[in-house]
């Protein structure tokens, strides 16, 4: 029989990777921004792939060596993957360092997270740490969990020791059994009683949330923040919620 | 071809092989010709609670092994003729099954019979999975009780995931719960789940519930499955769990337990 295997595919598939927001073209208060926000999460950030996003800098017509930018990144072990925003300039030098140019669509924009910045708001960030973008027309005061490729559905009870794990969104229409653990890069929404646990946001997607009927859970985690059933508040056991992440925080709100 | 029925719970102790032991004579006695396998090698009590622990002669390894074959390792039952038990070895362990061995013992049963019952070891372990993993329908053991109800849930998953059905994508095997040793006083007094508290988590076609009985020991003992004493409440609860797998409409039985004379009198505690 011939051997039909072939040597390559090529595959389309979705990743999730940090951008970075300038504010300002001063490097050493990026550098000192960067390992603020690095020492915070050192594992998380170590290693990181990186989209440089220079919109902010160039509305401001802040001019920006990338060249350097990317050396200072480089020091601070991120792995630059990417430019978007940038003016013709800054292209042609992220071209010759073999830096990808993402062309940004006229309606994206990212999230924001808390309350917009005001124009007279003293503490300017030197730089902010996101996480991937979302189609989103118009500012909004909270944040709006990204838009995942896929999403898996699943409509069979999960049992007791089983694991379903989902590269994008997971939407599950029966119970989740103690014992039982659902694991999402992006959102979980289960559309019955939660008493497993579950885990959204399972590759540092710190916008995931989680949906529920009946809230019962052994644990929830979000982007790595968790909490067990022990201290879960009693005033939202048993009920519909949803969870989502603020500053670190699970937030466990009921909804109506 | 033969139904296979699997009577599995992960927890020992719940009433796996009283219930297998009970279903298979049931069935028989309903006029069809049945089969019930002991799939716990190492730990054989079938044969005990069927009364026929002093005729077995081969068993169900030696059959696997090629060393018997399955008409010498059969023992027909002394109480009905149409039911045939297959024990299991006390000599050897679980390592000595094989799906392939076990695969061709139940295809040579399913010319025979119109049903198999393999009775499922406790634990999740090699002799369980071979003992689910051919089944057409499930009969999932549980007592009332949080740790049984928890494996029972593990067992589930199990089902829905490890059996030949599943890897085959074929239709998934038919779940049924059996609710064992049920006293509906401890309910009562809330030192017992409730079937709705059990069902909450499984939510399973209930099959019947088995009242906590003094007549299942003493059947075992006698080697008599309780299915046999028509006047216990057990046995007749196995009646109606058989009557409504083949297919009868009947009523639950044994939720609300006994009305005492007192409780009578003075209007029931809710």
């Amino acid at each position: 029989m011939l051997n039909t295997t072939p040597a390559l595919e090529f595959k389309s598939s979705t990743f999730f990777a940090p951008i970075l927001i300038l504010y300002t073209n001063d490097l050493a208060a990026i550098e000192q921004t960067l390992h603020e926000k690095i020492n915070l999460a050192p594992e998380f950030f170590k290693d990181s792939p990186l989209i440089i996003d220079l919109r902010e800098l160039n509305k401001q017509n802040q001019d920006l060596d990338f060249t350097q930018i990317i050396q200072l990144l480089r020091r601070v072990s991120f792995f630059p993957v990417g430019i978007r925003g940038g003016n013709e300039n800054q292209n042609k030098q992220a071209r010759a360092l073999f830096i990808p140019i993402d062309t940004v669509r006229e309606q994206g924009s990212s999230i924001i997270i808390g309350e917009p910045q005001k124009p007279e708001a003293v503490q300017q960030p030197a730089a902010q740490l996101e996480t991937v973008a979302v189609k989103e027309p118009s500012v909004r005061p909270v944040p709006i969990p990204p838009v995942a490729a896929t999403a898996t559905l699943v409509t069979q009870p999960i049992r007791s020791g089983q694991r379903i794990y989902a590269a994008g969104d997971l939407i599950i229409l029966s119970q989740v059994s103690a014992g039982a653990e659902i694991m999402a890069e992006g959102n979980i929404h289960v559309y019955n009683t939660l008493r497993g646990r579950a885990l959204a946001g399972v590759h540092g997607n710190t916008a995931a949330r989680i949906f529920c009927f009946d809230l019962q859970a052994e644990l929830i985690s979000i982007a790595g923040d968790y909490k067990t059933s022990e201290d879960l508040n009693k005033q939202t056991y048993n009920h519909p919620v949803q969870i989502y992440l603020q500053n670190h925080a699970l937030i466990i709100k009921e909804i109506a | 071809m033969a139904r296979i029925i699997v009577v599995t719970s992960g927890k020992g102790g719940v009433g796996k092989t009283t219930t297998s032991a009970a279903i298979a004579m049931g069935l028989a006695k309903k006029g069809h010709k049945t089969a019930v396998i002991d799939f716990d090698v190492g730990l054989r009590n079938l044969d005990l609670i069927l009364g026929c622990e002093r005729r077995v002669v081969y068993d169900f390894i030696n059959v696997i092994n090629g060393e018997a074959s399955l008409n010498q390792a059969l023992i027909r039952d002394k109480n009905c003729n149409l039911l045939y038990i297959l024990p299991a070895s006390q000599t050897r362990d679980k390592d000595a099954l094989t799906q392939e061995g076990v695969g061709k013992v139940l295809d040579e049963l399913s010319k025979d019979f119109e049903y198999i019952v393999c009775d499922s070891p406790a634990g999740i372990e090699k002799g369980a999975n071979l003992a689910l993993y051919f089944a057409d329908d499930a009969f999932v053991v549980t007592n009332p009780e949080i740790s049984s109800v928890r494996d029972s849930d593990r067992m589930l998953g199990i089902l829905s995931s490890k059996s030949r059905r599943a890897e085959r994508n074929e239709e998934p095997i038919k779940e049924y719960l059996l609710l064992t040793r049920y006293d509906a006083d401890r309910v009562k007094l809330g030192e017992m789940l409730s079937l709705e508290d059990v069902q909450e988590i499984l939510s399973l076609e209930l099959l019947g519930i088995i009242p906590e009985s003094k007549s299942v020991l003493s059947a075992s003992n006698a080697g008599m499955p309780v299915i046999l004493d028509e006047k216990s409440e057990a046995g007749q609860a196995y009646a109606d769990v058989v009557a409504r797998y083949l297919g009868e409409k009947l009523p639950h039985r044994f939720i609300d337990g006994k009305q005492g004379f007192l409780r009578r009198l003075f209007g029931g505690r809710k």
